[in-house]
């Protein structure tokens, strides 16, 4: 699903991945650790194609409609509603049964309540919890996941856990956390940026 | 879902926008009104229609210069450009988007704009209506796309006006010449290529500019 070789991303004269040798393979689950500014995000970026690399190769074999992408920023506009964001991304992504598919995602992360209140409204966990819908929305055959355990409560960290083992084997996945003991028994890969580099 | 049913849903979310935060409008409107209040006072009594005619249009590219500046703010303060670059609908669809909602805000404050040009300088007649309107639609076609592109930049508020009045030059021309000349309609076919020539290489040229 994703090799990358000799990947490298410089921002200006800061060099934040070097020399990077990558395979993913479809339907892996792969965590991604490191420690603050060793390229986790980048990776993501670059995996989602909103990265252009400065050396080296990437190859994802997923168009973009077919990439789930959570950044660290929620990519939700705060005066929208939870529908009304899940229904602006749901029409682009051309979600069949949007309505069905984004009612399911709300109620299954227990924002079905709130979901006719603006997001500027919304608590930090549910900020997130809305993002993971919209990263979900389309069934995505590839699942970039940018720390996605941040600013959830237990309750919704173990939502996310339900979802994440739910998908397991069925979707590629790529998530990068500074929480690697919590995916332990679900991935299959392991990247650590810290001795990459 | 089409083309134009993209352009809808996101047009239809920018003005969604805008009722809820009112950033932009009320700031155009005011800014329009204002200056033509100003100029009003500045301009000698005996001064002429012609002299007149030339401020309006200095009025409404400044005001769509206000509004341009707000056009992507949303998207720049959020990040939000990463989430719609990265649906698989035609990026130009964005741009089309965000031009249709600058060019309803531009239309709005220009509802009151040229009334108050009727009142405090001289009469608006069609041609005057019709040349406002073709401009607006060369305004909103190349401002959106030098408004991406400046969003991008940490010095936009400075970028975008650099890029943005020179290329408004010939709308000014155009706009003034049907203003105060004898034949306007050939003013108006400049007008109206303007239009056709930057709203191809802009939507031509969309896809790139959010994507580097």
């Amino acid at each position: 699903m994703i090799a990358a070789r000799g990947l490298e991303r410089r921002f200006g004269s800061k060099r934040i991945l070097r020399g990077l040798d990558l395979d993913v393979g479809d339907r892996d689950f792969l965590v991604v650790t490191g420690p603050n500014g060793s390229g986790k995000s980048t990776l993501l970026g670059l995996c989602a194609g909103l990265l252009a690399p400065t050396g080296g190769t990437i190859d994802v074999a997923a168009d973009r409609g077919e990439i789930g992408y959570l950044a660290h920023e929620p990519l939700v506009y705060r005066e929208l509603t939870a529908l009304e964001n899940l229904d602006l991304y749901g029409r682009l992504y051309r979600v069949p049964e949007r309505r069905e598919r984004i009612g399911m995602l709300l109620e299954r992360f227990l924002l079905w309540e709130a979901r006719h209140e603006r997001v500027s409204a919304f608590s930090r966990g549910m900020v997130q919890r809305l993002a993971l819908c919209r990263a979900l929305l389309h069934e995505p055959r590839l699942l970039l996941l940018d720390e996605p355990f941040t600013g959830l409560d237990p309750a919704g960290a173990t939502l996310l856990d339900a979802e994440l083992e739910a998908l397991r084997g069925a979707r590629t996945i790529v998530v990068s956390t500074h929480e690697p003991d919590r995916l332990r028994e679900l991935a299959t890969a392991r990247l650590d940026l810290a001795r990459a580099a | 879902m089409t083309y134009f049913g993209d352009v809808a849903a996101l047009a239809r979310k920018d003005l969604l926008l805008e009722l809820r935060s009112r950033d932009t409008l009320p700031a155009m409107l005011l800014f329009v009104v204002s200056t033509l209040v100003v100029f009003h006072f500045a301009l000698p009594a005996d001064s002429s229609d012609v002299a007149a005619g030339g401020l309006l249009w200095v009025a409404i590219v400044f005001t769509a210069l206000l509004g341009l500046t707000r056009a992507f703010a949303a998207e720049r303060e959020q990040r939000l450009l990463d989430g719609l670059v990265l649906a698989p609908c035609d990026r130009s669809a964005i741009w089309l988007a965000k031009g249709a909602s600058v060019m309803a805000f531009l239309l709005l404050a220009e509802a009151v704009a040229l009334p108050a040009f009727a009142l405090f300088f001289a009469p608006v007649d069609v041609t005057l209506v019709a040349a406002v309107l073709l401009a607006d639609i060369g305004i909103a076609a190349v401002g959106t796309l030098l408004a991406a592109m400046a969003a991008a930049s940490r010095a936009r508020e400075l970028l975008l006006p650099l890029l943005f009045l020179p290329l408004a030059i010939p709308v000014i021309v155009g706009g003034v010449g049907a203003t105060v000349a004898d034949e306007p309609a050939r003013y108006l076919g400049f007008l109206a290529l303007y239009d056709l020539l930057f709203a191809i290489l802009s939507w031509a040229s969309f896809e790139y500019v959010v994507t580097e």
